[in-house]
């Protein structure tokens, strides 16, 4: 469609919602990115092609309705809710809507560039709603103005007499026309001059109703197909035996041994690409043993006979790195980067009733994605087919492309259901390792990283070390904060300019910010050769910890009920305006504290036998507060009762709201408890689940009590990691009240161990 | 059934008259059906279930199948399939996730709970936590906290209290029918 196409209707984002006759008198409704000299769709596309038509809705004869979900699911209900959202704004009957995952909608434009069909496509970075929110409801409204106007002309009556309900269009008089018997003549009406306006928000019927996930019978039968699930008659499985050391290099190899195993194919070597910098290897050195079945390749690879040679972050150890971040902060260094500094911080210092400070220390974590990495690719010299489980695969596109320098267009890439993300699968090194294999091998390859790697060449979240001062006047009040934070930043080596290094580390805005006149942020480099990349709610999950911890410090220095401290300091409901353009509504933030607060039984306090925490947060203009109740019976810790409220705006499905609250509250609790990566001669010391234990089922709390917000007309904000910042410190909060040991340190039962 | 050999069919004589010698190979029973694995007899359940029946819900977890994603019944009894090489289970019966519906599709009551519950995070793990459910209601009809915190799977999205609801949700509906 071109830009000045007559029944072409401008939308926000230059993008363009589009209608077309599918196969059988299906109605197909698209929204493509508006495009110059775009030439027409083929007409094969229409049809069984659906999946190629853009973020949309078709609904055939028979009345059954497809929708497609554009952002990667790992696990976040995005498959769900965004389909919702598009459904709601149709009239659609939820019982007959079928929602199929898109894959990458891309084509070439004219100098050649990728042209995103769909918009923005990424999932699990707590965007995917908000971006929804402002893009997709157009194609439902749109859909059902034309359903409504084929209606019109059917019955002989104006349109704005007629009402949408459950896939019918209802006349006054009582007729019925159902949307599948509607579908071939509005297929073939012209676009209105204007977007069709959205639903008044009082006539939504599925957005805030609860919605069970989409694929939910699918993965309780099994039969719902993962990329680690999908096969290809032709293809190899490749496993990988990476180098320990990202800079290290591979000095000897028999690969005899190894060859002369039954099935395997071939072992071939896997170099990283050129210009790779410390911090952000694309790939380890590799060797790859390729292979007819999966057992066949691991079995060849037990017996590769090779030697690496180590590189220089050998030197490396996290307990070194520790002694980095104490010396920096110790020290009396210059900050890498001065984050934000409001008053005067220093002054403040000198005229100081009383100063506190304290250091925690957070340790590196991984991901620990459920579903390992693993990619199908099917390379030809002009074209290339991936399966490839993403957060991302924009970004995947890129890797592809840069590999294979294939057009835009000849690049094709299917993202279905992914078994975990939390920022791991932003990265795409598995996808560059199984493109270059497919190349190499001149057959389709179905890569398959096994555990051990998985946890040895991850792009990690660093270690960090908070180093928190306070001074409070005579009046009791926080009069200054000075936050030292020490870390190896998640972005260097990818580019970006090295005084932004701390974007990754640290907020500008994050809590107490704005409500401290004197407020120092400064930020340390530490420089460690590990590979580090986005981790799930960073970086709020560390500074959340130290910050939210430590007014439960100033807060017992005070004597002071630490709910009545915190809420002291968010002082009268009031907007406060951030640097990211956003506001931070102290109203909102007292009302989850007071939420928490009041179910848990926080009047009880002082007298509880039983200890109780609190925390509260706010990130990207949603709230949240975790109250904790913990008990101790010997040395045993128990974790009794945790209450979450969120306040997220508009809440599209609140089953799955709730899913995501208890389960970011249970990762960020496993977490908290138990884990940590640790390197010893530049190697990471974890390799199983052994020895990055998650949580029990017995360690976990039984329930997680969740309170949501009304949050009314406030537009929608993403919630996936939302529940991740406050877990920890709510937790590390109860555990000094029921034990008086004060936990600086993570994971948390090693320290508690040691301190008791 | 004779020791497991890495072999082939016999090749069937062009007469129909020689009685065809006895086919080796492990015989296993998987969901019901009948399936004779003729390869590397070392090759573990998880592989010969994904790679050469592409049954893919049994999950890939880790070596030793300690989150338990890779979890089967064999003999009615709930093991990990990586840790299981071919040639011990010559004549066993195999339930994977894809079997616990009856052959009209009825769920699993456990299947449904776990869908009423929406006990489900990216879902990688949910076959494991059903099959390990499974034999938990098995052995125990009415299972205390207690014995729901015995399971050994482990969950990163963190739906360990939906499971629990689940499990209880499912419990509660034997004792109903009861």
């Amino acid at each position: 469609m071109s830009a000045h196409a007559p029944n072409g209707i401008r939308l926000s984002r230059r993008r363009f919602l589009q209608i077309l006759a599918g196969t059988a008198g299906a109605l197909v409704v698209g929204i493509r990115m508006a495009h110059a000299d775009e030439p027409p769709l083929p007409p094969e596309w229409l049809g069984n092609h659906f999946h190629e038509l853009g973020a949309y809705v078709r609904i055939d004869a028979e009345g059954d309705v497809l929708i497609g979900a554009r952002d990667p699911d790992t696990g976040t209900g995005v498959a769900t809710a965004l389909p919702m959202i598009i459904a709601d704004e149709l009239d659609a009957d939820w019982n007959r809507v079928s929602v199929v995952p898109l894959g990458l909608g891309v084509s070439a434009n004219d100098n050649g560039q990728p042209h995103w069909t769909y918009g923005r496509q990424r999932g699990g970075t707590g965007d995917s709603i908000p971006a929804a929110w402002a893009e997709l409801r157009q194609a439902g409204a749109l859909a059902r103005w034309l359903l409504t106007q084929a209606a019109a002309r059917r019955l002989g009556i104006a349109a704005d007499r007629l009402r949408c309900e459950a896939g019918t269009v209802i006349a006054p008089d009582g007729r019925r026309v159902t949307y599948g018997s509607l579908a071939d003549d509005a297929s073939k009406l012209d676009l209105p001059r204007q977007a069709p306006a959205p639903k008044a928000p009082e006539r939504y019927t599925l957005i805030g109703k609860p919605v069970g996930d989409v694929d939910a019978h699918a993965i309780v039968t099994g039969q719902a197909k993962y990329a680690i699930d999908h096969h290809e008659a032709e293809a190899l499985v490749a496993v990988l035996l990476h180098c320990p050391w990202p800079d290290g290099t591979l000095e000897s190899i028999d690969t005899a041994p190894a060859l002369a195993v039954k099935g395997v194919v071939k072992v071939m070597q896997l170099k990283p690409e050129a210009g790779q910098q410390p911090g952000h290897t694309v790939i380890a050195p590799a060797v790859a043993v390729l292979a007819k079945n999966t057992w066949a390749a691991l079995a060849g690879r037990e017996q590769l006979k090779l030697k690496w040679r180590p590189g220089a972050s050998a030197q490396e150890s996290s307990a070194a790195l520790e002694q980095q971040a104490s010396a920096l902060l110790d020290g009396d260094a210059a900050p890498t980067a001065r984050v934000r500094d409001d008053g005067d911080v220093d002054k403040a210092g000198k005229h100081a009733a009383r100063r506190y400070e304290a250091s925690y220390y957070q340790p590196w974590l991984a991901h620990a994605c459920p579903e390992p990495m693993n990619c199908l690719a099917h390379v030809d010299k002009d074209h290339a087919r991936l399966v490839v489980p993403s957060q991302a695969p924009q970004q995947a596109w890129a890797v592809v492309q840069r590999l294979t320098g294939l057009p835009a267009d000849k690049i094709e890439i299917r993202v279905p259901r992914v078994g975990g993300g939390y920022g791991r699968r932003l990265d795409h090194d598995y996808v560059a390792e199984a493109v270059m294999l497919a190349k190499a091998a001149g057959k389709p390859v179905r890569l398959l990283w096994t555990r051990e790697q998985d946890f040895a060449h991850d792009y990690y979240r660093s270690a960090s070390v908070h180093k928190l001062s306070a001074v409070i006047d005579r009046k009791r009040n926080i009069v200054a904060w000075n936050q030292r934070l020490a870390s190896a930043s998640a972005l260097s080596g990818r580019g970006v300019p090295a005084d932004r290094l701390w974007t990754s580390e640290v907020l500008p805005d994050q809590l107490p910010a704005g409500l401290v006149p004197n407020y120092r942020s400064d930020w340390y480099a530490l420089q460690s050769a590990l590979p580090r990349g986005p981790h799930r709610a960073m970086p709020q999950l560390a500074n959340a910890f130290a910050a939210e911890s430590f007014i439960d410090e100033l807060a017992h220095q005070l004597r002071e009920d630490p709910l009545v401290t915190r809420l002291r300091l968010l002082g009268a409901p009031r907007s406060i305006a951030l640097r990211n353009g956003g506001t931070l509504d102290t109203g909102r933030l007292r009302n989850v504290l007071q939420l928490v607060a009041d179910r848990i039984g926080w009047k009880n306090w002082l007298r509880s036998v039983n200890g109780l925490g609190i925390a509260c947060w706010h990130m990207d203009g949603a709230y949240v507060a975790h109250a904790i109740e913990t008990s101790l019976q010997g040395d045993k810790l128990g974790i009794e009762r945790v209450v979450c409220a969120v306040d997220v705006g508009r809440v599209i499905n609140p089953l799955g709201l709730e899913g995501q609250v208890a389960g970011a509250t249970l990762d960020a609790l496993s977490t908290a408890l138990n884990l940590a990566i640790t390197t010893k001669d530049g190697q990471v010391q974890q390799h199983d689940w052994k020895s990055y234990p998650l949580a029990s089922m017995a360690q976990l709390p039984n329930s997680v009590e969740t309170i949501v917000v009304d949050g009314g007309n406030r537009p929608p904000t993403g919630a996936s990691f939302l529940a991740m910042p406050t877990a920890a410190p709510a937790l590390a909060n109860a555990v000094f009240r029921v034990s008086a040991v004060r936990v600086r340190r993570l994971p948390l039962m090693k320290e508690f161990l040691r301190l008791s | 059934m004779a020791p497991a050999q890495a072999h082939g069919v016999p090749a069937v004589p062009d007469s129909g008259i020689v009685p065809a010698a006895a086919r080796g190979g492990i015989g296993i029973e998987v969901n019901g059906e009948h399936f004779v694995h003729t390869g590397d007899p070392q090759m573990p359940l998880l592989w010969y279930l994904r790679d050469v029946l592409q049954l893919t819900g049994t999950k890939y977890g880790g070596a030793h199948g300690e989150n338990g994603a890779d979890l089967v019944l064999v003999n009615g009894k709930p093991v990990s399939a990586i840790t299981q090489p071919m040639a011990k289970l010559d004549g066993k019966r195999i339930t994977t996730v894809e079997g616990l519906a009856a052959n009209d599709g009825t769920l699993h009551p456990l299947q449904q709970a776990f869908i009423d519950e929406d006990a489900i995070g990216c879902g990688y793990c949910t076959p494991g936590w059903l099959i390990a459910s499974v034999d938990l209601l098995k052995r125990k009809p009415q299972p205390e906290d207690a014995d729901i915190d015995q399971l050994p799977n482990t969950c990163r999205c963190g739906c360990q209290t939906r499971v629990r609801a689940a499990i209880k949700r499912a419990a509660a509906g034997k004792a109903e029918q009861a």
